[in-house]
């Protein structure tokens, strides 16, 4: 538990406003980058983040100090995001993972691997195609994916944020390694 | 040690595993498992170079600039309001419950301590432990399945016109599904399938909207609504309230075959 955060939390509930700057400047950069994950755009993550603040402002008299403030936020994160994934058309935002133009011949990125042409080409074909898979995962999977691959939190606290067995959170991170995966098995057979 | 299973070296990538060190050993030794682990982490690795944006130093403070106009409702109200605060739903809710349980367990222990003048070896012979605990369960339930009722009803009959905000209804359903599933539980043990059953169907529900986004759309709305009826949820779980609250009337001292 981070207890400047709990020091702070307590400042604004008292009625000191202004505190909650803290709070913003502290975890914005991190609210930003899961929000961006889970949404793939970046003006509807910084939408989120102002969102995500803004109802945390609103809400601090129901934060329990039970959790961090921080997991606390990255639950409001990933409920603004699901709210907004599901706002959003999907017809539009898909990305056929049978196109062939996506599926060029090359294996999969070796990041030990000296840059080069070819190699940022990988890039750019396993990156379109791990986002065009992140669209077809659940919320819940894409959520509980994003925290423990990008944002290395332990299976535990991903239950936390989503209000989830751990158990569950377990299953969703499976399920969606092996969507993801399979995404990626076309780029691989190709180079073989 | 058995093979790896994909799941396993999912949890060992991420250093989860149970028992880290019996993986590596066993990593080391079985060429099969290895390379399912390699395969895995190297598609995992490539995932890793995914980009993201970069937000400099100065983001927080500009966030800061874009919500400070909006903060104009406080964080933490005057006692008063506070008062109001403290006292949401799902907290007068767990307070009812608990009030009823008292007094169920008050009104049972008299029947259980006390032993009627007029007929005193009787009431040594009752065993009453198991009725006193049925009668408590039975008053609980009832309790828990009128809570549950009115949250469906409350969403059932939100009149949206655009996306409202349903997170209180959901700190309300996240409180009703540990109770449900306690009581799910305990249905399953004393065999009583058909409680069970119905208890189960209600715990999907609120599970679905404690965990879904906390503001709903009318075709959200909409959606809950017809989900409810095809399967005749709410019907099931007056159905099965009222059976309850008609087994927790009757007398203590002479039980009847109970629905729970």
């Amino acid at each position: 538990m981070d207890a400047s955060d709990l020091a702070v939390v307590a400042r604004v509930r008292a009625g000191d406003h202004d505190a909650f700057r803290h709070l913003v400047e502290r975890h914005s950069r991190s609210v930003f980058r899961l929000a961006y994950r889970l949404t793939g755009r970046e003006e509807d993550a910084d939408d989120i983040v102002q969102e995500t603040f803004l109802k945390a402002f609103r809400q601090l008299a129901r934060f329990e100090s039970r959790s961090s403030f921080a997991t606390w936020l990255y639950r409001i994160t990933v409920n603004c995001s699901h709210d907004l994934m599901r706002q959003r058309p999907r017809a539009g935002t898909r990305m056929s993972l049978d196109d062939p133009d996506q599926g060029a011949s090359f294996q999969l990125a070796d990041p030990s691997a000296a840059a080069d042409p070819l190699r940022e080409l990988s890039r750019r074909q396993i990156d379109a195609r791990v986002r065009a898979a992140m669209r077809e995962l659940s919320a819940q999977e894409r959520s509980a994916f994003v925290m423990r691959h990008y944002e290395g939190l332990s299976i535990e606290e991903i239950g936390r944020v989503l209000d989830l067995r751990t158990s569950a959170a377990k299953h969703s991170i499976f399920r969606a390694v092996k969507k993801l995966r399979r995404s990626l098995e076309p780029l691989a057979g190709l180079e073989s | 040690m058995t093979h790896l299973t994909e799941d396993d070296c999912v949890l060992h990538y991420y250093g989860e595993a149970g028992d880290l060190r019996a993986a590596e050993a066993h990593l080391a030794e079985c060429e099969a498992c290895r390379l399912t682990f390699e395969e895995l982490s190297k598609a995992l690795q490539a995932m890793s170079d995914q980009d993201v944006p970069e937000r400099g130093e100065s983001y927080g403070a500009e966030v800061w600039a874009r919500i400070q106009p909006k903060l104009e409702a406080p964080a933490m109200p005057p006692w008063p309001r506070r008062l109001t605060a403290f006292f949401t739903w799902p907290r007068l809710v767990t307070a009812g419950a608990l009030a009823s349980l008292l007094v169920a367990a008050f009104v049972a222990g008299r029947y259980w301590a006390g032993p009627a003048p007029t007929a005193p070896a009787r009431a040594e012979a009752t065993p009453a432990p198991t009725s006193v605990r049925e009668r408590i369960l039975l008053v609980a339930v009832g309790e828990h399945l009128d809570r549950s009722q009115m949250v469906l009803a409350e969403l059932s009959n939100m009149d949206a016109t655009g996306p409202v905000d349903i997170s209180a209804e959901q700190d309300w359903a996240r409180d009703l599904v540990a109770s449900n599933r306690l009581y799910r539980q305990t249905a399953v043990r004393d065999g009583k399938t058909a409680v069970a059953g119905v208890l189960d169907e209600l715990e999907r529900v609120l599970v679905d909207i404690a965990n879904g986004p906390s503001t709903a759309s009318p075709a959200d709305l909409d959606q809950l609504r017809d989900r409810l009826e095809s399967q005749g949820i709410v019907f099931r779980v007056k159905v099965l309230n009222s059976q309850i609250k008609k087994d927790a009337s009757r007398p203590l001292a002479a039980p009847a075959p109970s629905a729970l």
